[in-house]
């Protein structure tokens, strides 16, 4: 994209974009984290997670309020006008991913101060979606600092996978409660572990939906997969 | 907001430009430009000075005739009876009365406030003086001036402040019962306030008239406008539903002017 003629404005959405790249950089090491101290039953660490939180909130402010000023000061227009927009809906969804890292955490002390569910963290559907969903992450966050629509794309079709595998997860951990009754409380730990999981895999779908809004001006939200295609070819 | 807003082409449409080329002599100032104004809607024309928007505005009303050595190319329709408003055989005075222009500048004869809403009346030799009245009325209530005028509609033009002086000539424009309103930046010289009030009377109007407004303010187009059409040297680069040039142009020239990459 070519310079405005107000290098300034120019600064301002630069600013924005390096914010939105520092906030997700900056949710991706918390989520990495929260399910890394989960997979290793690390107290500590999900202490850290739970009190980093804060930092994740502060740049979803700060960010909010670069961007209403944007609009106040400058009007702006065009792939701008979506970039604004697109981005004061992306933190929300990047704050609500640091949350539910901060859940994950939380819930993976509780599992390690009841002290019998080591074998839980072992459930390969949950760190297999954690990998997943963190990897989605990562591209996703890319994208939006490439304004890829087709990588965006390439999320929105990976979240319906992390949808099966959480329904999976939840089939596999019924069956641990039911063999041995006294892992339902962390059994459900996990049950709530996975469903952070789950969501992080939304959040980062309609964050790839903001980054097809920013880049093709089109608003594919509801339109399922089949819909989702349909618009991406139209130019 | 209106997501379920159809075509524009199925639209009630006032006049069309078809073809439209137009020459200051030598100089090429508007090559085959082709678009509609839709009944009873605002279409802005936007674009850097010199991209012949003004020049476009100002062939509707056949003003380009005041000067030798211009010349028209194509076709202005005016509906529902399809006349070519360019054609030499259409008489330019019963145009201008169909099609009204307010200039940029606030510009009241040196007269009544009165007789300058009359005039048109005047010089279509309507003499009898209730009528003349009640055109008077109708035309400053239709301007939103005539609770502030009521009074002292003898008192010179003059003493009129800008915007009063502005609505005033909105006034006389729509006291020949115009089918259009053409405005020529109509606000470029009054502040935010009354520019706000006479945006406020481009939307009242539109119940009643079509209207054409060039502009130099973007966000004026954004606000007022139904319709926006986006020119550069002398070419109609875009036109569509304004919402959709100001937040998806289809053409990478619309997207760099209104997004100020212009340069």
């Amino acid at each position: 994209m070519s310079e405005h003629l107000s290098k300034q404005f120019d600064s301002e959405l630069d600013s924005i974009r390096a914010h939105v790249t520092r906030m997700g950089g900056l949710v991706e090491e918390q989520l990495r984290g929260a399910l890394s101290a989960f997979g290793e039953s690390d107290h500590e660490l999900s202490r850290l997670i739970i009190e980093r939180d804060k930092g994740v909130d502060e740049l979803e402010v700060a960010i909010d309020t670069a961007c209403a000023n944007i609009v106040a000061r400058r009007q702006p227009t065009a792939i701008d006008l979506r970039m604004v927009m697109a981005v004061s809906k992306t933190v929300t969804d990047l704050e609500r991913i640091g949350d539910e890292a901060k859940k994950i955490a939380k819930a993976t002390r509780k599992i390690i101060e009841r002290g019998n569910g080591g074998c839980l963290a072992q459930v390969l559907q949950v760190r297999h979606m954690g990998e997943q969903t963190a990897s989605m992450l990562h591209e996703i966050l890319d994208a939006f600092v490439r304004l890829d629509f087709a990588a965006a794309a390439h999320i929105v079709r990976r979240d319906k996978e992390v949808d099966q595998h959480f329904r999976a997860t939840v089939r596999q951990l019924i069956t641990y409660m039911m063999e041995d009754p006294r892992t339902i409380s962390s059994a459900l730990d996990v049950i709530f572990i996975a469903k952070s999981i789950e969501r992080v895999g939304d959040h980062c779908k309609n964050i790839a939906e903001d980054v097809i809004y920013i880049a093709k001006g089109r608003d594919v939200r509801h339109l399922g997969l089949k819909g989702l295609v349909r618009e991406m070819d139209v130019p | 907001m209106d997501p379920s807003r159809g075509a524009i082409s199925e639209l009630p449409i006032k006049a069309e430009v078809r073809n439209f080329n137009f020459h200051y002599g030598e100089f090429h100032a508007l090559k085959d430009v082709t678009m509609p104004l839709c009944e009873r809607k605002v279409t802005a024309l936007i674009g850097p000075s010199g991209c012949g928007k003004s020049t476009l505005l100002r062939s509707f009303n056949r003003m380009h005739d005041l000067y030798a050595g211009n010349r028209y190319g194509g076709e202005i329709i005016l509906h529902p009876d399809q006349t070519n408003l360019l054609d030499p055989r259409v008489d330019p005075i019963e145009v201008r009365m169909r099609l009204s222009m307010v200039f940029q500048k606030p510009n009241p004869f040196p007269k009544s406030i009165y007789e300058n809403v009359i005039y048109g009346q005047r010089v279509r030799g309507v003499t009898k003086r209730s009528v003349l009245d009640d055109k008077a009325e109708e035309a400053l209530r239709a301007a939103a001036l005539w609770g502030e005028v009521k009074h002292r509609l003898h008192d010179m033009a003059f003493a009129l402040s800008g915007g009063q002086q502005q609505r005033l000539c909105i006034a006389r424009a729509l006291a020949t019962d115009p089918e259009v309103l053409l405005f020529d930046e109509p606000t470029s010289a009054l502040d935010p306030i009354v520019t706000a009030s006479i945006e406020e009377l481009i939307h009242q109007l539109k119940e009643k008239v079509t209207i054409l407004i060039v502009t130099h303010n973007m966000q004026q187009a954004a606000r007022v406008s139904d319709f926006t059409a986006y020119m550069y040297l002398g070419e109609l680069i875009e036109f569509g539903y304004t919402e959709e040039i100001f937040i998806k142009p289809r053409d990478k020239r619309t997207e760099d002017y209104i997004t100020g990459r212009f340069g």
